[in-house]
C-alpha cells in the first residue's frame, strides 16, 4: 500500500483519536498542575428566610465571589505544581501510617482505601473471569449443534444487560429483605444483613462483575476453540491423553494469545470499577479510584467542585492501569518477537 | 396509584392545552422552568401550565444544570426552582434578578415571609417549607405506655422499650445513607447542640464537645436501626414506616402524606407527627424552604410574564387542591395534622439550614467522613479532625480559605 492510500485510510481515525482522546488527556494532565478559583471578598450580608408567620433575618459575614463588569465571576488560575497530587495521595500521612504498620490509619485516607479495593477487585475477578469464560466456552463447544444457538444466547445475556441496571437489580435482590436475602434467611434460619459490612458488599460486587463479564470471555474463547488443530487433538486421543491433558497441553496453549487479550481488557475495565459502587451505593464502606474522581467532580449544593484534584486522581488512575498492563504487554511483545 | 396519577396528569395537561380555564390571564410569552421533581413541584408547575406557553422540566439533577443554564445569555430557563442551598450558586454568580418591582406590581397575595431577601432585595419567592421532624407510631407508643419523646434521650429510652417488647422489626429508622443524607443528620444534631460550623475566615470549627455529642447520639441511634442504615435514604425510611417495620424516625415533612396513602401504606392514621427531638440547645433539625427565582438574562417582558405565571402556580386554588402535599406558605393553606411536626419544630426554635459556599463543602465532607465513626473504624475526635482536614483541602482548592 502506498503512503497516500495508507494516510487516507488512517487519517480520519488519527484525527478522531487526537481530538477526542489525546487533547482531553493533555488538558486533564495540565489541569492537574493548576488551580482555578474565584476571587472572594468578605462582605456582611443580611439574609431573610421564611419562618412560620414571621421571617428570620440574620446578618453575617459571607464570602462572595467578585464579578466583573459583564457579570461574570472573576477567576484566577495559578500553577500549584504537585499540590493536587499531594492532596489526593496525602503522602505524609500515608508514610506515617506505613512506618507505624497501621493498616487502619492508611485505609482512612480515601486514595489508599480506594486503591486497596480497586486492586483486590481487579486481581480477584481476573482469574475467575478467565476460568468461568473458558468453562462456558467449552460447554458451548460440546453442546449438541441443535441447542448451541440458544445456549450461546442465554450465556451472553448477562453481558447485554446495562451495567448500572444489572448492579441495581443485584442490589435490590439482596438488600434489606430482598427476595434472595429473605430466602437465605429462611434457609439458614438467621437474620442476614448483606449491606451492613464491607466484606459482604465486596463479595457481591465481585460476584456481579464475574457474572457480567464472563460471557464476553466465553465468546472470545469459543471463537478460539473453533481453530484448535483437530489433528493434534486426535493424535492426543490415540496417545491416550485424558480430557484434562488435552485441555492443558493443546487447547490452553493454543488459546494463550486470547487469554492474554481477555486479561488485558479485563484489567483495564476492572481497574476503572465504578458502576458497582453506584449501583450498590457502597460509598460508606467501599470506594474505588474511579468513584473518587467522580466524587471530586460532582458539585455540592453550593456549586463547588474540585476539578484539580479530580484531574490528579484521573491521571493516577491511568498510571495504575499502565503499571498493571506492563506484565501482559511484555509477554505479547516477547511472543511477537519470537514469532518472527 | 402511580398509573392513576399518570393518567390524571395526562388528562390535566390535555385539558390545560385546550383551555386556560384556571388561569386568570392568557400567557403569550414562551416560558420554561427547571426545578426539582418532587410532588409539590409537580402541583405548582401543573398550575403554571394552565396559563399556556409554559413547559416545566422536573429534574432531580437540576442543581447541576441550573448554574450553567442561568449563566447562558439568553438564559435557557426563565424560571428556576431552588431551595435555600441551591440558591447559593445562582446568587454568587449573579444570574438571578431582584424581584421587588414585580412583587410590587403583581405580588399582592404574597405573605411577607415568602420574600427571600438578600441585603434588602427580594431575590426569590418561597412557596413551602420543609423540615425533618419526629414521626412515630402512636398506636405502639400508646400500647407500651410511652409518652411522646421530646428529646433524644427520650427517643433512645423509647427505642429500648420497643425493642424489648419486640413489636416491630427495628424501633428506629433514619436517613443515614452515606453522602448528603448522613451529612444532613449531623447538621441537625450539631445545630441542636448549639454548635457553630465555622470560625473566622471560613475555618472549620466542628471538632469540639458539641460535635462529639452529636456523633455519640447518632451512633447510639444506629443500635436500634436496620443494620444496613448506611444505604437507607428518605424513600427507604418512608417504606419502612409504610410496611410497619419501624416505630419512630426523624423524617422530612414532605414525606408525611405518604404515611396515609392507602395504596402504599399499611399504617394509615397510625403515624403521628411531632416536633423534632430537642438537642441541648435547639430542636435537632433545620428548616428548609423551596421557592422560585427568575433569570437575569431575559427581557423585562419575559420577566413580567414569568412572574405572573409564577404567581398563578402558587395561588390559593393550587394550595387548596394540594393542601396535604407540602407545608405551603400561603394564607389559603390549612395546616392539618400532617404539618403539625414541622410547625411545632419551628415554634420550638429550629434554625434555618445555614446555606453558604463553605457549608456546601462542609456538608460533602461530613457526608463522606461520618461513616467511619459509625462503623467503628475511627473514634469521634479522629473522625471530626479528618473531616476538618478534608474540608480544608477542598476549601483551599475552591479559594474560600487562604493558604
Amino acid at each position: 500500500m502506498n503512503f497516500r492510500t495508507f494516510a487516507a485510510f488512517v487519517g480520519p481515525s488519527v484525527f478522531m483519536m487526537l481530538l477526542f482522546i489525546a487533547f482531553p488527556l493533555i488538558s486533564v494532565f495540565k489541569q492537574s498542575f493548576y488551580v482555578t478559583q474565584p476571587i472572594y471578598e468578605t462582605v456582611e450580608v443580611e439574609t431573610c428566610t421564611p419562618g412560620f408567620l414571621t421571617q428570620t433575618c440574620v446578618t453575617e459575614e459571607k464570602s462572595i465571589p467578585k464579578l466583573d463588569e459583564h457579570g461574570e465571576i472573576i477567576t484566577q488560575t495559578r500553577f500549584v505544581g504537585l499540590e493536587s497530587y499531594r492532596n489526593v495521595l496525602e503522602p505524609e500521612r500515608a508514610w506515617r501510617a506505613i512506618s507505624e504498620g497501621s493498616w487502619s490509619v492508611l485505609s482512612a485516607i480515601n486514595f489508599w482505601k480506594a486503591l486497596r479495593f480497586t486492586l483486590t477487585f481487579t486481581l480477584i475477578t481476573l482469574p475467575l473471569v478467565v476460568g468461568f469464560g473458558l468453562a462456558i466456552a467449552i460447554v458451548i463447544n460440546n453442546a449438541a449443534q441443535a441447542i448451541r444457538g440458544p445456549v450461546i444466547f442465554v450465556s451472553l445475556l448477562p453481558f447485554i444487560i446495562t451495567p448500572v441496571i444489572g448492579a441495581l437489580s443485584i442490589n435490590w435482590l439482596f438488600r434489606g429483605d430482598g427476595v434472595l436475602t429473605a430466602m437465605l434467611e429462611w434457609w439458614l434460619n438467621r437474620d442476614i444483613a448483606l449491606f451492613a459490612q464491607a466484606w459482604t458488599i465486596e463479595l457481591l460486587m465481585m460476584l456481579y462483575r464475574v457474572w457480567h463479564v464472563a460471557p464476553f470471555a466465553a465468546i472470545v474463547f469459543y471463537a478460539g476453540l473453533q481453530t484448535v488443530n483437530q489433528d493434534s487433538l486426535e493424535s492426543a486421543v490415540i496417545d491416550g491423553a485424558s480430557r484434562w491433558q488435552r485441555l492443558k497441553y493443546i487447547v490452553i496453549p493454543h488459546l494463550m494469545p486470547l487469554i492474554i487479550f481477555v486479561s488485558m481488557i479485563h484489567l483495564m475495565d476492572a481497574y476503572r470499577v465504578f458502576e458497582e459502587i453506584v449501583g450498590f451505593s457502597s460509598q460508606g464502606y467501599v470506594i474505588s479510584l474511579q468513584w473518587l474522581t467522580y466524587d471530586f467532580l460532582v458539585p455540592d449544593q453550593a456549586g463547588n467542585r474540585s476539578i484539580s484534584r479530580a484531574s490528579a486522581s484521573a491521571m493516577l488512575t491511568m498510571v495504575g492501569i499502565v503499571i498493571l498492563l506492563i506484565a501482559p504487554l511484555r509477554r505479547t511483545w516477547r511472543d511477537h518477537k519470537g514469532g518472527h | 396509584m402511580k398509573l392513576k396519577t399518570l393518567i390524571l396528569a395526562g388528562a390535566m395537561s390535555v385539558a390545560s392545552g385546550a383551555a386556560w380555564a384556571a388561569c386568570s390571564f392568557e400567557n403569550t410569552v414562551p416560558l420554561k422552568s427547571l426545578s426539582a421533581g418532587f410532588e409539590a413541584w409537580k402541583a405548582v408547575t401543573d398550575a403554571m401550565a394552565e396559563c399556556g406557553n409554559f413547559s416545566a422540566s422536573l429534574d432531580q439533577e437540576f442543581r447541576e444544570k441550573q448554574p450553567e443554564a442561568f449563566a447562558a445569555n439568553p438564559a435557557l430557563y426563565q424560571i428556576g426552582g431552588v431551595s435555600n442551598a441551591t440558591l447559593v450558586p445562582l446568587l454568587n454568580a449573579g444570574t438571578i434578578r431582584p424581584l421587588d418591582d414585580l412583587v410590587a406590581k403583581y405580588g399582592q397575595d404574597l405573605l411577607p415571609n415568602q420574600l427571600i431577601k438578600v441585603d434588602g432585595q427580594t431575590m426569590a419567592v418561597a412557596m413551602m417549607v420543609n423540615a425533618q421532624h419526629l414521626m412515630y407510631r402512636s398506636d405502639i407508643l400508646a400500647d407500651l405506655g410511652i409518652a411522646e419523646p421530646k428529646t433524644y434521650a427520650d427517643v433512645l429510652a423509647a427505642a429500648e422499650k420497643i425493642k424489648e417488647a419486640g413489636v416491630v422489626e427495628y424501633p428506629l429508622g433514619g436517613t443515614f445513607k452515606t453522602g448528603w443524607n448522613l451529612g444532613q443528620e449531623f447538621v441537625n444534631m450539631y445545630l441542636g447542640e448549639g454548635g457553630e460550623f465555622f470560625a473566622e475566615g471560613n475555618m472549620p470549627a466542628i471538632n469540639n464537645e458539641q460535635g462529639v455529642r452529636a456523633l455519640e447520639t447518632l451512633k447510639a441511634m444506629t443500635a436500634y436501626m436496620d443494620p444496613e442504615y448506611l444505604v437507607s435514604d428518605s424513600t427507604y425510611v418512608q417504606q419502612q414506616f409504610q410496611q410497619g417495620k419501624i416505630a419512630m424516625a426523624n423524617l422530612w415533612a414532605s414525606r408525611a402524606a405518604a404515611m396515609n396513602d392507602e395504596a402504599e401504606s399499611q399504617v394509615v392514621g397510625k403515624v403521628k407527627m411531632a416536633a423534632a427531638p430537642m438537642g441541648s440547645a435547639a430542636p435537632a433539625t433545620t428548616i428548609w424552604w423551596d421557592g422560585m427565582v427568575l433569570a437575569k438574562n431575559m427581557s423585562d417582558e419575559e420577566a413580567d410574564a414569568a412572574f405572573r405565571v409564577m404567581m398563578e402556580g402558587i395561588d390559593a386554588e393550587m394550595v387548596q387542591a394540594n393542601n396535604d402535599v407540602a407545608v405551603w406558605l400561603h394564607p389559603a393553606y390549612t395546616p392539618g395534622e400532617l404539618a403539625a411536626g414541622a410547625a411545632a419544630s419551628a415554634e420550638a426554635g429550629a434554625k434555618p439550614y445555614p446555606a453558604s459556599g463553605p457549608m456546601g463543602i462542609m456538608h460533602t465532607a461530613l457526608g463522606n467522613g461520618l461513616a467511619d465513626y459509625l462503623t467503628g473504624a475511627k473514634d469521634a475526635q479522629t473522625t471530626l479532625a479528618d473531616i476538618e482536614a478534608d474540608y480544608l483541602t477542598a476549601a483551599k482548592e475552591a479559594g474560600l480559605v487562604s493558604n
